[in-house]
């Protein structure tokens, strides 16, 4: 992809700049400056409607930027004439509402990407989808439809699916916040193990215990800005902005 | 079981005796029931209508592809395509307003009567071309409703994977919104069987066309009743395929699963 050269540091994966986006007359993201290090798990945190949303939409190219610049790896993925499908093969995503196909099986969910984006051999992408599958727990499930499964079971598929194209960062939307709670301590677990053998992962969540125990950093959003940032230790014990304090005061006394 | 079995019985019977004993029923019978005219007019008829099965087959797969593209075109997005959006909107609002039949002559009678160095083809053709006109109409109206009724969240994993426009539409879209409709692009069809008749009217020896020639020749209805009863058990199948199609997919849905 030959674009602007924005050659990032070995070191670091993702970086915004600037980055502002309006819909209509309500500013949403009002000049974020973010970076994610390779294998760092970082996690957003902040009320609905503070961006966190539209912030991982932005670097999936769903939504377009009105100012700033997101560098992916060696590319400006908003330069225009970047191909928008070549990124987005670059990174995975994962939705709230899980989005498997459900005409599909298990297995072929996995795999379409590899086959029909990378274009892989059928043999190739199905070991490959087998093998991240088997990953997360779920090999026994491949000939399965997604409706036979529970929602944490189809949320892991989600997350194999996202996996299979080894994008360069994994993007996680409020992946349980649709669970029922018994079921979010499998996706959790799941995530904790990807962050153990080194995955770079961008996630906004509404699950304070756990940004606090797996995420290398967390950054709380309000109103379209980042208002603080640092090692979940500090930000969730000491936290130096009053909005910060106010924020997580009634979000533990809920 | 056996209580309908013998009810059934019993209703047939009754009714075979009200029918048969009513003081018009041997003219009917002459006129509409003669075996001796069935015999002589089968030969013609089923040569006819293995015309319409022909016919038929060549313009659902026409349908399929004409109103497959008319879908997918109407879900271009962004100012450019508007006109492209308009056009498509345009032909089908004409077509499924126009009778089939009007199509069929205009087509029929006053494309050829253009002069423009078309050669001179049968009428089955152009049969053919006006039924794919008018029901790509329909057709490419219910897949765009199987279209709308999948969720846009299901595009848009479809594209968060790298997946273009068109392989999305392929690999995602179509194939849900197919099985949505499924039942009433079977009703279509259905109603396309019989429609495959009116090509008769171009002067195609179809199957009615060969009745009516059956019937002036003995002076007597049978051969259109003969006709008649050949399309009910040439539409059986679909429809009965339809039907189960349909109670599979309700129970599908009070299941509460995804289809």
């Amino acid at each position: 992809m030959p674009v602007t050269p924005a050659a990032l540091g070995p070191e670091t994966v993702l970086r915004l700049e600037g980055v502002r986006k309006s819909f209509g007359d309500t500013v949403v993201l009002d000049g974020i400056d973010l970076d994610v290090a390779r294998d760092e798990v970082v996690a957003l945190i902040g009320a609905s409607g503070s961006g966190k949303s539209t912030l991982l939409r932005t670097v999936n190219l769903l939504e377009q930027i009105d100012d700033g610049r997101i560098v992916l790896g060696d590319d400006d993925i908003t330069d225009p004439r970047v191909r928008v499908d070549a990124v987005r093969a670059r990174i995975g995503v994962v939705f709230q509402h899980f989005n498997l196909f459900p005409h599909l099986t298990v297995l072929d969910n996995v795999a379409l990407a590899s086959r029909h984006v990378l274009r892989q051999p059928k043999a190739a992408a199905n070991e490959r989808a087998l093998e991240v599958l088997t990953r997360v727990g779920l090999g026994d499930k491949a000939g399965a439809y997604p409706d036979r499964l529970s929602g944490g079971q189809q949320q892991r598929v989600a997350i194999a699916r996202a996996l299979a194209p080894r994008p360069a960062v994994l993007l996680l939307d409020e992946i349980t916040s649709a669970l029922d709670p018994e079921l979010v301590g499998e996706v959790l677990d799941l995530v904790r193990t990807l962050k153990e053998v080194g995955t770079t992962i961008l996630m906004a969540t509404h699950e304070m215990a756990f940004a606090r125990d797996v995420a290398d950093r967390v950054v709380f959003l309000d109103r379209g800005r980042i208002a603080e940032q640092g090692p979940p230790a500090q930000l969730f014990t000491a936290p130096r902005e009053v909005r910060t304090q106010e924020f997580l005061t009634r979000f533990t006394a809920h | 079981m056996v209580i309908a079995a013998v009810s059934t019985v019993a209703f047939a019977a009754l009714a075979w005796w009200a029918v048969t004993s009513t003081p018009g029923w041997s003219r009917v019978q002459f006129s509409f029931l003669d075996g001796a005219t069935f015999a002589s007019a089968w030969p013609r008829v089923i040569e006819g209508l293995w015309l319409n099965v022909r016919v038929l087959l060549v313009a659902a797969v026409g349908v399929a592809v004409v109103s497959t593209v008319l879908s997918a075109l109407r879900t271009l997005r962004g100012p450019v395509f508007f006109p492209v959006r308009a056009l498509v909107r345009g032909y089908t609002d004409l077509f499924r307003g126009m009778p089939l039949i009007i199509v069929l002559y205009l087509v029929g009678f006053g494309v050829p009567g253009l002069g423009l160095g078309i050669p001179r083809l049968p009428a089955e053709f152009w049969g053919t071309i006006a039924l794919v006109l008018t029901y790509s109409a329909y057709v490419s109206e219910v897949i765009r409703a199987g279209i709308d009724a999948v969720h846009p969240s299901q595009r848009l994993a479809a594209r968060s994977l790298g997946l273009s426009h068109a392989k999305t539409l392929r690999l995602v879209v179509f194939p849900q919104a197919l099985r949505k409709v499924t039942p009433a692009l079977m009703n279509d069809f259905v109603s396309m069987q019989k429609d495959v008749g009116l090509i008769s009217v171009l002067g195609a020896v179809d199957a009615v066309r060969a009745a009516q020639i059956e019937t002036a020749t003995a002076a007597n209805f049978t051969p259109y009743v003969l006709a008649g009863l050949l399309f009910v058990l040439l539409a059986l199948p679909t429809i009965w395929l339809t039907d189960w199609l349909s109670a599979r997919l309700r129970r599908r849905e009070q299941a509460g699963s995804v289809v």
